[in-house]
């Protein structure tokens, strides 16, 4: 639906656009199921693996998945529909032995209002031994109203020993203010994969803060943040790996500015151990000339390019 | 089909004028016209002269008899004319599917099997490819054939390619003959390349030699191809 065009639809329309926006859910999915939606937990399932406890000290969930458990999902996705709403959850992942899931959580905000609306989601995910996550992450934000929709999400992540941990971060669009932490810690043979993939336009500004701390012999990283600033948008992006054992990191910020769009790329990577291999790249810098050209041949016009390569480098 | 008519292109190098193309006029009419001379004679800026990369200090370009030289590269595009680049650009999230969808046309999505016909021409096992971005994961012998198959997707009825054997590998270069022998038999349009090789050079029905930014020689295969192999060991560029 398109920005303000559903002023006059009940919440449960509003709901069900922003599932399939943020989890491309059209209906209740398959394995274990938690949704939140304007501050509240409305619906859930569990599976005989996998069990979602309420939290008795903070808002927000445990996701318990027993050791060995193949081939689960598990949702979370939230969703706002209120004007001036801030709402803060915590949940906590805990990944039993050999487990190998895959967990879908999101954001998305309809605010019509003049007041901002926001959702502080802070997860923590604790790994055991030679588990395996996949991890998906979007956000999502539409609406007319004069208040912002701010998303600050906090992620962090405990690895132990051959664990491997895979994160997709995407925000598309709508999202005027954000500001991302991940911080995550390796033990032995441990591997995190992060890629996130920004959109950005207008006044919105995003931050990215990477730190990863390899600590175990043969831990591994690699982080990539692909971005497109445009209008007057800014971003930045910063990326710190310390490498503390004999271990592999590799960080990458690759930007697309167009219009007045600003990023700013702050890779830090420390060796404190001989047998430290670490990368940083950064590549800034508008649509390739030739790129438009090539397209050109083609027959398309000069923004059709533009639209066509910005799509590719975001899918 | 194609007509260049006193075409001269300077460009500004430490605030002198310096002049790349003088005063060069030649024709396309014939199937397969091959462009050939040293390095550094202006041969590609020809190309992208032609195509509407480059824009022409002064003189004219005719295409069916209509006056191109203002037109923009999309539009020379989208009136018949393709464009093989000598170094195949790169793109990151692009497919090949993508691109081979984008050749064939807009607004005509095209179907698995139609997409694979193309880059079974150049002999790429096809499937496997598709969904393959164009970037630096494919070798240089790849995006070649990639570039090669989008132009044979466009189908237009002049098809410009610039040294399309640099880089790839002599494999390749032997499948990439024959592609264009089937090209020369079957083709409806012209095909016009800019190349240095023996073998493309024996395809050809006119060549033209470019040397110092000027038209050195211009005529058919058997007048021109005879003189340019006696000054082979003079001139290695000829070598294959």
């Amino acid at each position: 639906m398109d920005k303000g065009k559903h002023e006059n639809y009940s919440k449960e329309d509003i709901y069900k656009n922003l599932l399939v926006q943020v989890a491309d859910l059209h209906e209740r999915p398959q394995g274990a199921y938690n949704l939140r939606a304007d501050g509240e937990g409305v619906d859930r399932e569990t599976t005989a693996n996998i069990n979602i406890i309420t939290k008795k000290d903070n808002p927000g969930i445990d996701i318990i998945i027993k050791p060995n458990t193949k081939n689960e999902s598990v949702h979370i996705p939230v969703v706002i529909s209120k004007s001036g709403m801030e709402d803060l959850v915590y949940n906590d992942f805990y990944i039993g032995e050999n487990a190998d899931v895959t967990i879908i959580a999101g954001c998305a905000i309809h605010n019509s209002g003049a007041e901002n609306s926001g959702h502080d989601g802070i997860h923590r995910f604790f790994l055991e031994k030679n588990s395996k996550v996949e991890y998906i992450e979007k956000h999502y934000g539409e609406g007319s109203g004069g208040g912002k929709r701010i998303l600050n999400p906090t992620t962090i992540i405990e690895l132990k020993e051959g664990s491997y941990m895979k994160m997709d971060s995407f925000q598309i669009q709508g999202v005027d203010a954000t500001k991302r932490d991940t911080k995550a810690v390796l033990g032995a043979g441990a591997t995190l994969i992060i890629t996130e993939k920004i959109m950005t336009d207008g006044e919105q500004y995003a931050e990215t803060n990477f730190e990863v701390e390899l600590n175990g012999e043969d831990s591994a990283t690699h982080l990539v943040s692909r971005s497109v600033a445009k209008g007057n948008s800014k971003q930045v992006f910063l990326s710190r790996v310390n490498g503390n054992n004999k271990c592999n990191g590799h960080t990458e910020c690759d930007a697309i500015i167009m219009d007045n769009g600003i990023v700013t790329a702050i890779p830090e990577v420390t060796s404190n151990h001989i047998d430290a291999s670490l990368i940083h790249e950064a590549v800034i810098g508008k649509i390739a000339g030739e790129q438009l050209v090539k397209l050109m041949t083609l027959g398309l016009s000069e923004k059709e390019a533009e639209v066509q390569i910005i799509n590719g480098f975001m899918k | 089909m194609l007509e260049l008519q006193n075409i001269s292109f300077f460009i500004e190098e430490d605030g002198r004028k310096k002049e790349i193309i003088k005063d060069v006029s030649f024709r396309v009419d014939e199937k397969f016209v091959v462009i050939t001379g040293p390095n550094g004679g202006g041969k590609s800026t020809i190309a992208k002269l032609i195509m509407g990369i480059e824009k022409p200090s002064s003189g004219k370009i005719f295409f069916k008899g209509k006056d191109i030289t203002g037109l923009s590269v999309t539009e020379r595009a989208n009136i018949g004319m393709s464009f093989a680049f000598q170094q195949p650009v790169k793109f990151k999230g692009i497919k090949v599917f993508d691109l081979i969808s984008l050749a064939v046309g807009k607004g005509s999505p095209i179907s698995v099997e139609e997409a694979c016909a193309y880059l079974l021409e150049v002999g790429l096992c096809a499937k496997e490819y598709l969904d393959r971005e164009v970037d630096d994961s494919l070798s240089g012998g790849e995006l070649k054939r990639i570039e090669i198959a989008m132009m044979m997707a466009r189908g237009t009825e002049l098809s410009i390619l610039d040294e399309p054997e640099a880089g790839i590998d002599l494999w390749s270069f032997q499948n990439l003959i024959k592609v264009f022998e089937r090209m020369h038999d079957v083709g409806k349009g012209s095909i016009l390349i800019i190349s240095h090789q023996e073998r493309i050079l024996n395809v050809a029905d006119k060549i033209i030699v470019i040397e110092n930014g000027k038209v050195s020689k211009d005529g058919t295969k058997e007048k021109i191809l005879p003189g340019l192999l006696s000054e082979l060991d003079s001139c290695e560029h000829f070598a294959i």
